[in-house]
């Protein structure tokens, strides 16, 4: 069993305000869950910028360089074909395809790794801590261990009170969330 | 967040809050079907199968069974194909190239416009894979090692790059779509009641629940694909257009095919969007999210595609004559005077001249009018397309080839049953999942909301600025 404490805000701007607040005491917050992407809300959590970007970026280079040379492969040396006396290295006629390709790769591999470093992927059944919190709530959780002593928690609620949530509760989950 | 001046119309009327607007969007999902949802599924899932039995005819007996001679090897079947993929542009020019363009009033309209073009894209897919007659080899365009050689596909043939753009475009849609997708079904599996409405979404979902760092990667992946996809989009007509315009056959042979064809494409697929969205708002109760502006904004793109389109057309012409070349003089004297001219000139009309009614704001803004005249530009770009399929086909440089083009019952059918399979395909779509994209409208409610917008105003009244009154959203 899994114990976790749940702060839930109904406005996105207090949520923000919130998070420095709770930040400020130097308390832990394990996740934000939001209904949709709250701007800023990564920065305050301190959230490392996510290099998914850079890895569609190399994905679509070897896409590219895959492309290029099996192209030049097929036509000058594994099959060479004349096709309307153009050359065999007919390289702008390359282009399209290459282009093509490029961008099929990265965006496979940006896809791929987003369901991947997420853990997203069919079949993967998730109870959310609250219902609403794809909804219209916006749930701050806070990991509750045997070591988390009830002044502790109480603490944690009374600021997150302070801090205009709307309810705070604990939450028991059979898989760690 | 992006301020955003209160002389801007809302783009979400009516005082919603989060959770109304959840409601509201998964409302058409939880609620029961309703008969004429029924009604039009069915329809749309008979014409369907009466053009898949066509397929299957056509499979059978071979493509004998189409109109198509030894002048005329593309008729209908490519005409089809191109106006489909054309349609299919809508989705990704919203959800693409608008979102870079941070033009908000897209997220009313992208995620249907994204199913859109993913549903087109089959149809189209449906034509020139049929049209190889022996369809079970169809897998021969695919360069994988074979034991006739191995023998490679022609890289350096238009075909072959449009084999690499359509699969491209297919994929690459579907994945944005459905990323884009999977925190709304999130919603619909956190708010359902019965155990299989649970269990499915619930694996559709990913198991996705909206952490921070989730919404973060959402966020740089949609922007990255919306980026990589901007080049896609255009690329892809650009390729259809290859096909015709590396061609030496008078009216095919023209540098300006890819500008004129991805305008030409955009103007369709927005046509089309609006004659879908028209409808779902309507009957969905929509009116709300899909307001005036957003169909207003619609017209907008139609008025700039359109004349584009229209400019084109007449620096055909024009070239044509300035080029002195007598064929291509020919090809287009007969166009617009030969045996063809009435899908000349029904191009002429529906494409050039309807479109620039939408000058007018009244009409940019009448429901009724930019629904008649969606149906009109749909008609106008599949004359485009048989013109230039046809027309330049049937009369080429040899006279004593010269041949008349008809299709046949299967053709026709085949073409009616793929529009089957659109609607069925988007009913479905509609039925099942949410039609807005709830996690996009909420994110612009706080700076495009109806309420958000009057506090704004008052805000600023009472600070004894000037005061205007909020602009007619009418």
């Amino acid at each position: 069993m899994k114990r976790y404490l749940l702060g839930l805000f109904d406005d996105d701007e207090v949520l923000l305000k919130a998070v420095d607040k709770i930040r400020a005491h130097d308390i832990k917050i394990h996740d934000v869950v939001t209904p949709f992407a709250v701007h800023g809300l990564d920065e305050k959590l301190g959230l490392r910028e996510s290099k998914l970007h850079v890895g569609g970026f190399f994905v679509g280079l070897t896409g590219l360089a895959i492309a290029f040379s099996f192209m030049t492969w097929v036509f000058t040396s594994n099959w060479p074909i004349v096709f309307g006396g153009k050359p065999h290295f007919s390289f702008p006629a390359f282009i399209p395809i290459m282009f093509e390709f490029t961008v099929l790769s990265a965006s496979i591999g940006m896809t791929v790794a987003f369901l991947a470093l997420c853990h997203l992927y069919p079949g993967r059944f998730r109870e959310p801590l609250d219902p609403r919190t794809t909804s219209h709530l916006f749930g701050m959780v806070f990991k509750i261990t045997d070591e988390t002593t009830q002044a502790e928690k109480e603490r944690i609620a009374h600021l997150l009170r302070e801090a205009g949530a709307v309810e705070v509760k604990e939450r028991e989950m059979q898989k760690h969330y | 967040m992006h301020a955003e001046s209160y002389l801007r119309p809302p783009l979400i009327q009516g005082n919603k809050t989060y959770l109304q607007i959840t409601e509201d969007i998964s409302r058409s999902v939880e609620a029961k079907p309703s008969r004429s949802w029924w009604i039009a599924t069915t329809i749309s899932a008979i014409v369907m199968t009466w053009g898949l039995i066509c397929i299957a005819w056509t499979v059978w007996f071979g493509i004998g069974t189409w109109g198509l001679n030894r002048t005329i090897g593309w008729g209908w079947d490519i005409t089809n194909f191109v106006w489909w993929i054309g349609i299919g542009h809508a989705g990704t020019l919203i959800s693409a190239i608008l979102l870079l363009f941070r033009q908000k009033w897209r997220t009313g309209v992208n995620r249907a416009a994204e199913a859109m073009t993913i549903f087109a894209v089959i149809c189209a897919a449906l034509f020139p894979v049929f049209h190889m007659g022996r369809v079970w080899l169809a897998f021969y365009n695919l360069p994988y090692p074979n034991t006739r050689g191995p023998l490679w596909p022609n890289f350096n043939s238009p075909l072959m790059w449009d084999v690499f753009a359509i699969s491209t475009y297919f994929t690459v849609s579907l994945m944005f779509w459905y990323t884009g997708l999977i925190p709304d079904i999130a919603t619909i599996r956190d708010r359902a009641k019965t155990k299989i409405a649970k269990w499915s979404y619930g694996l559709l979902s990913f198991g996705w629940v909206g952490s921070a760092k989730h919404w973060q990667r959402h966020e740089m992946l949609s922007l990255v694909l919306a980026g990589i996809s901007t080049p896609l989009v255009l690329s892809v007509h650009t390729i259809v257009s290859f096909d015709f315009a590396t061609s030496v056959i008078p009216g095919w042979h023209t540098t300006i095919f890819p500008p004129y064809f991805v305008a030409g494409a955009i103007f369709s697929g927005f046509a089309m969007v609006l004659t879908l969205m028209l409808i779902t708002r309507k009957v969905l109760n929509l009116e709300e999210y899909i307001t005036l502006d957003h169909i207003e904004s619609m017209n907008k793109i139609i008025v700039l595609t359109g004349s584009i389109v229209g400019c084109a057309y007449l620096t055909e012409l024009f070239t044509a004559w300035y080029s002195q070349n007598p064929y291509e003089q020919y090809a287009f004297a007969n166009r617009a005077l030969g045996p063809y001219w009435w899908s000349y000139w029904g191009m002429m009309t529906c494409n050039v001249i309807s479109p620039q009614l939408f000058w007018v704001r009244k009409l940019r803004r009448s429901v009724w009018f930019t629904f008649f005249m969606s149906i009109v530009i749909n008609c106008g770009m599949w004359f485009e397309r048989f013109v230039i399929i046809v027309t330049s086909l049937h009369r080429d440089y040899v006279p004593s080839s010269w041949a008349m083009y008809s299709p046949t019952w299967v053709e026709i059918s085949i073409y009616v049953g793929s529009i089957g399979l659109f609607f069925t395909a988007f009913l479905i779509f509609a039925k099942t999942m949410p039609v807005i994209a709830m996690a996009e409208i909420r994110h612009i409610m706080k700076t495009s909301g109806e309420a958000q917008k009057k506090a704004a105003l008052a805000e600023h009244k009472h600070h004894g600025h000037d005061t205007h009154p909020l602009p007619n959203t009418n």
